[in-house]
């Protein structure tokens, strides 16, 4: 057992609002820089919807990810056969296009226009060439949009479902929608690394953050090709790649990453896990409808002592293991198994995790009235007027098995709650619908906690970053003092 | 035009200044500022026209000079070759079918550069300058081909043995002055091409990405091992 931290997330969709305050604590961070203005590493997308870049999910166009010919993996874009013949133009890689073309405004003319008898406007100018432009894409274009015929129609995911069941789900008044932040889901078996020509793209041991050394990149673009999330970025100006890095800096201080941070709708979890990396080739090759159980498999008991033992072998510090079992990623992937990885299929096992939305929980209208088409106070999972077969091909690899097990529970939680507050529910009938979900009523009561109650502490369980334990001997703390700043500062200029 | 007298300028002390230049300075380049070592693609702002303009020109050119290469280092092997006509006029044709592509590659790319205003912005005045170089390196070696052809052949009994003599630190002049005009623009065009190699993006010549065919596809870094 070769046992590894890694710091993941959980994101719980019903709780999510759709604000985008997440991609704004972002931006303003990182990608407010010349080149990199069309990136959004935090972005939040409405399902169904299709998304930044458009229609990402669509691997038959965009060729992410791996696929597994003869049970043995191979990146779909540019593996080690294809990257010769390729490398001078890479077949796979999105352009500006499929993002869209930045812009602003000409907020100058606002004050400085001359006298005349129309109000002066901002114009939009495109953000790379300063011209004027037609605005026509933007990176939340489709917000909001979930019953439209011009974009959410075009989801990749409703392929799965039946002619009535997208009628239902667009059917006006009825529509149903949701948010889907996404950010780097810092793979265990991320596909960008593996396409990098270069190298400049590995996952940090002591935590597994996935970073891009912008040293080593030389911009050949196959990670851009490569990634099925498509969350790593070409920065047009300086000619590397860029990705989401977990805000590392803030992590290694013990702060939440600035997305998180500020998430309004609280919906975001932080903590780290063990996970046995001899495996990952493995778990990874399993067929399409075990992947969910294997990469379960791989997460780690941390109050295991055979574990422990095996953690300190590997040289993780105990206080990590101590915050993994702190973890509220633990509990919601492992123990209550409600958060479901997306789009695993890709098969570069993301550690991020979400709980599938129950929205609507309630009614629906008939008519005039609001009423309520189940029989008891809240409805059927399999009536709800998102089709689990889509949630399923989000979240499920397929299989609407797992999601409808995660929904089942949530929904038992909720039964055992309004039981207990309000008592308009029989307390027998809320504990038989928990066991038949397969909880309990502490199981229940933990869930509420972390899901209603949560505070900044319970959701965001950073570990010890421990850099002083590997850096000091290392490096001379004065090498930079009086020095103007930490290394390699000068602005990124484009050429030479 | 009779410019004989710059000959020992351009064919004894160029070539000197032109390889001290390109080792200082991509060295010196990749020590001190190595983030600037990028093929610096554009392919993100425009993906269709980069098609048609990168693929033949690096096929083509990287053939021509692969045969420029085997012409210097192997002289006897590719004199016996072309002792048989048909197999001279196989290698010259397709070496020449070759410089085309990389012509007709290089002219979309200034095109290519020149119609789409994003790519101006991203077009910096050495870029400018390099395919202004690549370009005259190639209309002339094509031009060459056409006006004095067999260039397999005379190249290895004369230029071949002048490169030597430069690398040997004794440059013999002999073989080039009762050379045509075209063939020494096209001297001092690569000499030129290889004094501006450090401080242009054609540095990521230098760094293609071969270990990637053998490593292991995960990459893991360790602070502390």
């Amino acid at each position: 057992m070769d046992v590894r931290a890694q710091i993941s997330m959980v994101f719980h969709l019903d709780k999510c609002i759709g604000c985008h305050t997440c991609s704004i604590a972002c931006k303003n961070i990182w990608t407010d820089r010349k080149g990199t203005e069309y990136m959004w590493w935090n972005n939040v997308e409405t399902k169904p919807g299709t998304g930044y870049p458009t229609k990402w999910e669509d691997q038959e166009e965009y060729r992410g990810g791996w696929s597994l010919r003869n049970d043995k993996l191979e990146l779909r874009s540019t593996g080690k056969a294809h990257i010769v013949p390729n490398i001078f133009h890479n077949p796979s890689m999105p352009s500006m296009d499929d993002y869209y073309e930045p812009w602003t405004y000409d907020y100058k003319n606002l004050f400085n226009a001359p006298e005349s008898d129309d109000q002066p406007t901002a114009r939009p100018l495109s953000m790379v060439t300063g011209e004027p432009i037609d605005v026509e894409a933007g990176p939340n274009w489709d917000d909001d949009l979930g019953g439209s015929k011009v974009y959410a129609a075009n989801d990749p995911n409703l392929a799965v479902l039946t002619p009535q069941q997208r009628a239902q789900l667009f059917a006006v008044e009825r529509l149903m929608m949701f948010y889907f932040p996404r950010i780097c889901n810092h793979c265990l078996n991320p596909s960008c690394v593996a396409a990098c020509p270069s190298g400049a793209l590995y996952k940090r041991g002591e935590d597994g953050v996935v970073l891009l050394d912008q040293n080593r990149c030389r911009g050949w673009r196959s990670c851009v090709a490569a990634c099925p999330y498509k969350k790593t970025f070409f920065n047009w100006q300086t000619g590397k790649s860029e990705k989401c890095v977990l805000c590392f800096p803030r992590l290694e201080s013990g702060q939440a990453p600035a997305c998180f941070h500020s998430c309004v709708g609280r919906i975001r979890y932080l903590g780290v896990i063990l996970y046995d990396a001899r495996r990952i080739r493995e778990v990874a090759s399993s067929r399409d409808e075990d992947l969910i159980e294997a990469q379960r498999s791989l997460i780690l008991d941390p109050f295991d002592p055979e574990v422990v033992k095996a953690a300190r072998a590997s040289g993780v510090h105990d206080s990590i293991v101590e915050s993994a079992r702190k973890s509220p990623v633990y509990k919601f992937v492992k123990e209550w198994k409600i958060a479901l990885p997306p789009h695993i299929e890709f098969r570069t096992l993301p550690m991020l995790f979400y709980v599938p939305p129950l929205a609507p929980v309630m009614s629906t209208k008939a008519g005039d009235i609001v009423s309520n088409v189940s029989k008891g106070l809240f409805h059927e999972i399999d009536e709800a007027r998102v089709p689990i077969e889509y949630l399923a091909k989000l979240f499920g690899a397929g299989d609407a098995g797992k999601v409808r097990a995660a929904l089942k529970k949530q929904m038992a939680v909720r039964v055992w709650r309004r039981a207990s507050t309000v008592g308009d529910v029989d307390k027998a009938a809320a504990e038989r619908l928990l066991r038949e979900a397969g909880s309990s009523p502490e199981e229940a009561e933990a869930i509420y906690r972390m899901t209603a109650l949560c505070s900044f502490e319970e959701r965001f369980v950073v570990p010890p970053a421990h850099r002083e334990l590997a850096i000091e001997m290392m490096e001379d703390p004065l090498e930079h003092k009086q020095s103007a700043g930490f290394g390699f500062l000068s602005a990124p200029r484009r050429g030479s | 035009m009779n410019i004989g007298y710059l000959d020992p300028f351009l064919f004894q002390v160029f070539p000197y200044v032109a390889l001290v230049v390109f080792f200082l300075m991509t060295i010196y380049r990749y020590w001190v500022r190595e983030f600037t070592y990028s093929s610096l693609s554009s392919q993100l702002l425009e993906n269709q026209h980069h098609f048609y303009g990168m693929v033949p020109f690096h096929y083509g050119i990287l053939t021509v000079l692969l045969g420029h290469v085997v012409a210097f280092l192997l002289p006897r092997p590719l004199l016996w070759w072309n002792g048989v006509p048909a197999r001279l006029y196989v290698l010259e044709i397709s070496t020449f079918i070759c410089a085309l592509l990389a012509l007709f590659g290089l002219a979309n790319l200034i095109v290519r550069r020149a119609a789409f205003p994003a790519l101006r912005k991203v077009t910096i005045l050495s870029d400018w300058m390099l395919l202004g170089l690549l370009m005259f390196q190639i209309v002339s070696g094509v031009s060459i081909a056409i006006a004095h052809p067999w260039g397999s052949s005379w190249f290895s009994a004369t230029l071949t043995p002048y490169l030597w003599s430069v690398l040997r630190l004794s440059p013999d002049l002999g073989y080039v002055t009762p050379m045509p005009l075209l063939v020494k623009a096209h001297i001092v065009g690569a000499f030129t091409i290889i004094a501006y190699f450090p401080f242009s993006r054609m540095v990521h010549v230098l760094v293609v990405p071969n270990p990637y065919l053998w490593r292991r596809p995960q990459v893991v870094r360790w602070y502390g091992r």
